[in-house]
């Protein structure tokens, strides 16, 4: 438990409109870490979490995902970073017109040649791959329907089948279930669980909602306005950190 | 304030109306569109229509080869424009195009290639590469890319982000992104505008070799020259024919493509 995924020093990062989205965010997350980012909107939970696959540049900083300066990764390298850094959506994105196995495959893309990957010939193997991922969350009868026939709360899964699938070291979340009702929260959150727990995972999930944190993650990060303001297990939560986390100005 | 701006309108409305019933009243005097031949051409046009009926076709196979040929213009000229639409679309599409200067320079070019009518590309490509049906091709084709690349494009461009953000995140390349992400979720717009502009297409076909690009045009022209009306009708109806069978196929084809979307959304 003690070897460490991934660290960030000082991660600043400020939108060329001048906003500060995150300031000084150091950070060290152990192997089978499950963690969970709390904090209100726009405290930049998404903007820390799309950071550590570079889906938006930090001015400043060090990100060190398994040994590799994330920031200094270009064209390949970091396509093989990010291919070992599975992430979930908020809004699912999925391709709504494939068919949801077809999604998982998806998964893959960053282990298949560019042109290979890019003709959609995957291998039998993944094939039977991710149909199995897909029995994993639940979802093998609708493996052959289109992506945007599924419920909210399926194409999360099916979501969550697509990182599993690239086979990942690190699993982010990014508000999974905010656009998900109450019982598909719930059970996204648990197939999310079981899967990391099964596969042994770290991972770092967005919510803002706090009960789904305390019940999930061995440890809760607070981010208020780009700063780490809390760092602890759920027990040492309290309500007053929760009251200034998301009320006190 | 508001009888000021409704009366300062009114005023600009009148000042438009006035400049518009002098240019047109100047337009009839200078074209001389009540031009006193027209009242001299019934009987021209008498001996015209008299020389159209009965229709003929003298010679069924050239007209019939000659139709063939514009058909096949229409298909390879939308092919080829279809092809590189798709591609120089990935690189107008502001959120996909490696920089939005690019994006910009890309868009000027179809801009510019949109706006010379096809016809005038048929006659450069003539110049350039002779009489015959290859500068038809690619007259329609360098017309087609100007349209089909703005669709194409604009298309592109309204994706939802995080679909690209989904495959990059996977660790994809940008040609995975590409395949397997953008050209899936344009497929029904992709499909329904490529049939349009074949239906486009095959009209300009026939026309085109008016000017020299090969196909039935060409016999039209040759039939008129002779003075031979009652080809010139045959032919025109041949061509009326053909682009009704064309709309019937694209319509059928439209129509396939709208069910298999449709079918998938239930």
């Amino acid at each position: 438990m003690s070897e460490v995924v991934l660290e960030t020093k000082d991660l600043s990062m400020e939108f060329p409109d001048g906003t500060q989205a995150l300031k000084n965010v150091t950070l060290t997350i152990k192997k089978g870490e499950l963690v969970s980012i709390i904090g209100p909107s726009g405290a930049g939970k998404s903007t820390f979490m799309r950071s550590l696959n570079m889906l938006n540049k930090p001015t400043e900083g060090q990100i060190v995902f398994e040994g590799e300066n994330v920031l200094k990764a270009r064209g390949k390298q970091l396509r093989q970073i990010r291919r070992r850094i599975g992430m979930v959506f908020q809004h699912f994105n999925l391709i709504k017109r494939s068919p949801t196995y077809q999604n998982v495959l998806h998964g893959r893309l960053g282990y298949l040649p560019s042109l290979k990957g890019g003709l959609g010939r995957f291998s039998e193997e993944d094939t039977r791959q991710a149909l199995e991922i897909l029995r994993r969350v639940g979802l093998e009868d609708q493996a052959f329907k289109r992506a945007d026939e599924l419920s909210g709360g399926q194409q999360q899964r099916v979501g969550i089948a697509q990182a599993i699938a690239q086979t990942p070291s690190l699993l982010l979340a990014d508000e999974p279930i905010a656009s998900l009702d109450p019982s598909s929260s719930e059970n996204v959150m648990t197939y999310l669980k079981n899967v990391c727990q099964e596969d042994g995972l770290t991972s770092i999930v967005n919510l803002h909602q706090v009960d789904f944190a305390k019940k999930f993650a061995h440890r809760i990060i607070g981010i208020k306005a780009g700063e780490v303001v809390f760092d602890g297990s759920p027990k040492e939560l309290t309500e007053g950190i929760t009251n200034y986390l998301y009320y006190s100005k | 304030m508001r009888p000021y701006i409704d009366k300062k309108n009114k005023m600009t409305k009148q000042i438009y109306v006035g400049l518009f019933i002098i240019f047109f009243i100047f337009s009839l005097l200078q074209v001389g569109i009540l031009d006193e031949r027209i009242f001299q051409a019934f009987s021209r046009v008498e001996n015209l229509l008299k020389g159209m009926v009965p229709p003929t076709i003298s010679e069924p196979i050239d007209v019939a080869g000659a139709a063939v040929e514009s058909l096949q213009v229409a298909v390879m000229g939308t092919l080829w424009g279809v092809v590189f639409s798709i591609v120089l679309a990935m690189f107008a599409a502001k959120n996909v195009s490696p920089h939005i200067s690019i994006s910009y320079a890309v868009k000027a070019f179809a801009a510019f290639v949109r706006a010379v009518p096809a016809l005038i590309w048929a006659l450069l490509f003539i110049v350039a590469i002779g009489l015959g049906p290859t500068p038809g091709i690619l007259a329609l084709a360098v017309n087609s890319i100007g349209m089909l690349m703005k669709v194409y494009a604009e298309a592109i461009e309204e994706i939802d982000t995080g679909i690209i953000d989904a495959l990059k995140a996977t660790g994809a390349s940008q040609f995975q992104v590409v395949m397997q992400g953008i050209i899936p979720s344009i497929m029904s717009i992709f499909i329904s505008w490529s049939i349009f502009r074949f239906d486009i297409n095959i009209r300009y076909a026939a026309v085109l070799g008016v000017v020299g690009a090969g196909g039935i045009g060409w016999e039209l022209v040759r039939a008129s020259r002779v003075m031979a009306y009652d080809e010139v009708l045959g032919i025109t109806l041949v061509i009326f024919g053909m682009i009704l069978l064309a709309e019937l196929v694209t319509r059928f084809l439209k129509d396939r493509a709208d069910m298999a979307t449709l079918k998938a959304m239930e």
